[in-house]
């Protein structure tokens, strides 16, 4: 069955955590669809939840007045979209659009780290999760700024 | 057939029969002989010596299908004296050729295994006669995977050539870019992170990696790290070059020449040499 659970099983962010521990985060966990053009969030939002993409495309943009949005990154199947929702102050930096139709898993932020607080051998393994995207953003936004193909 | 020089410092002319746009600043050239009926024949991955006349002369891989040797395609991009020349040149107007020159991508070698072509920015232009070849045979490879990054969707080279490779069931196609604005519908992201998303079998794959230095070196890293051997990982080298022949040195690599024992090597064979800086 196609329960939030399960879509936290397959997806590669969650690999190899514990049955226990998956069931603990499916309680925070629902499954959220997106229509193409359609923005998961905006800047200055609240970040209220972390999405795991399951299937299609999301744009992560940059707003510039006068010029529109650019894109910066692009998200998809496997991937894990909102690297700042562990840190305060708990906003939105950049906006977040479907590029088309998208199924993702949310989760709610303020659960998620009640969570970690109440278990830390869960909170641990979530943190080494939330650390290696976090490396991996940082390598691609590096090379990103390096302007490598110049 | 042999290439119309006989002599390998003497450039021969060849008459710009097309010129098309592929970004603000990069050019693709169609040459052909003025000298008859000769066809050009080349590997995929080697590279001519063109010489604007009373300018000077650049070294500049060959970009065409190495089938159609009735042609000569290069495309360059104009960044200094020779190759804004170069790219100036009208229909009708002649340049000097000498070549073909170099070591070619490993075509044969890769018979039976997986490939993956990597691409960065103008590092395509020397990639896409490994490309014709690939496709030409399809048969004979595995899975055949393009990686290609540029700086924006406005810096892709050979864009309705890409869109039609993309329409293949035989060759999955990867495009992404550093940033884009407006209608573009694909990936924006770095070429390294997309190595995770083409499917290969690591051991019995083999790469083909070409574009500006810091994009290989963090490619061959990705590409290490998936587990494909240092032997089945070949680059494309840039040095400033003279002769192209070998002779004088100005292409020095570590102990070798680029323009006679590369541009293309095997990681293996110049690794020591890739990760210095001072080389
Ligand atoms: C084996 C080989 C294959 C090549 N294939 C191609 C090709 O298919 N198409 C192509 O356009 N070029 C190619 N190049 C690069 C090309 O040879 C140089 O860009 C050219 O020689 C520059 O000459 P120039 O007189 O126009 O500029 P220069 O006066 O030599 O240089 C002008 C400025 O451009 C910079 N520059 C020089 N080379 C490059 C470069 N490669 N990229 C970015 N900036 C550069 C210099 O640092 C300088 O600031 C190749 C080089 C090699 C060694
Ligand atoms: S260019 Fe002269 S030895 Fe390579």
């Amino acid at each position: 069955m196609d329960t939030p659970e399960s879509s936290l099983t397959s997806h590669p962010f969650f690999q190899g955590l514990t049955p226990r521990h998956l069931s603990i985060i499916g309680e925070c966990a629902s499954r959220v669809n997106f229509q193409a053009g359609q923005f998961l969030f905006r800047e200055q939002e609240e970040a209220a939840q972390f999405y795991l993409i399951n299937h299609g495309q999301v744009a992560v943009e940059i707003f510039r007045p006068r010029r529109g949005p650019i894109t910066i990154q692009t998200l998809g199947e496997g991937q894990a979209l909102g690297w700042l929702w562990f840190d305060k102050p708990y906003h939105w930096h950049y906006d977040a659009r479907a590029v088309q139709l998208t199924r993702a898993t949310a989760l709610e932020v303020k659960s998620l780290m009640h969570i970690c607080e109440q278990d830390h051998e869960l909170g641990y393994a979530l943190m080494k999760r939330y650390g290696h995207m976090l490396a991996v953003q940082f390598r691609v936004i590096t090379l990103q700024m390096a302007d490598m193909y110049g | 057939m042999p290439n119309p020089a006989a002599d390998p410092l003497l450039p021969v002319p060849f008459r710009v029969s097309k010129v098309g746009r592929e970004t603000a600043d990069t050019f693709t050239l169609t040459l052909e002989g003025t000298a008859g009926d000769q066809g050009f024949l080349f590997a995929p991955g080697q590279f001519n010596m063109l010489y604007a006349f009373g300018i000077g002369e650049s070294p500049i891989s060959i970009s065409g299908d190495p089938e159609r040797p009735e042609t000569l395609v290069h495309t360059v991009r104009a960044v200094g004296p020779v190759t804004k020349a170069i790219c100036g040149l009208k229909k009708g107007e002649v340049l000097g050729v000498r070549g073909p020159f170099g070591a070619p991508w490993p075509v044969a070698a890769a018979a039976g295994q997986d490939v993956l072509v990597i691409a960065g920015g103008l590092g395509l232009a020397p990639l896409r006669p490994a490309v014709y070849h690939l496709l030409s045979r399809r048969r004979d490879y595995g899975n055949l995977e393009l990686i290609y990054g540029a700086r924006t969707p406005e810096d892709l080279l050979y864009y309705k050539e890409l869109e039609s490779w993309r329409g293949r069931f035989d060759f999955r196609v990867h495009v992404t870019v550093d940033a884009a604005r407006g209608e573009w519908r694909g990936s924006v992201g770095v070429v390294p992170h997309l190595i995770a998303h083409a499917r290969f079998d690591p051991v019995n794959t083999l790469a083909m990696v070409c574009g500006p230095g810091v994009m290989m070196r963090f490619t061959v890293q990705e590409l290490l790290a998936h587990g494909l051997k240092t032997e089945n990982i070949y680059l494309s080298m840039e040095r400033n070059m003279k002769c192209g022949l070998g002779l004088c040195g100005h292409c020095q690599l570590g102990p070798f020449f680029v323009c006679k024992d590369g541009p293309v090597f095997p990681y293996d064979r110049i690794k020591d040499w890739f990760l210095t800086r001072e080389v």
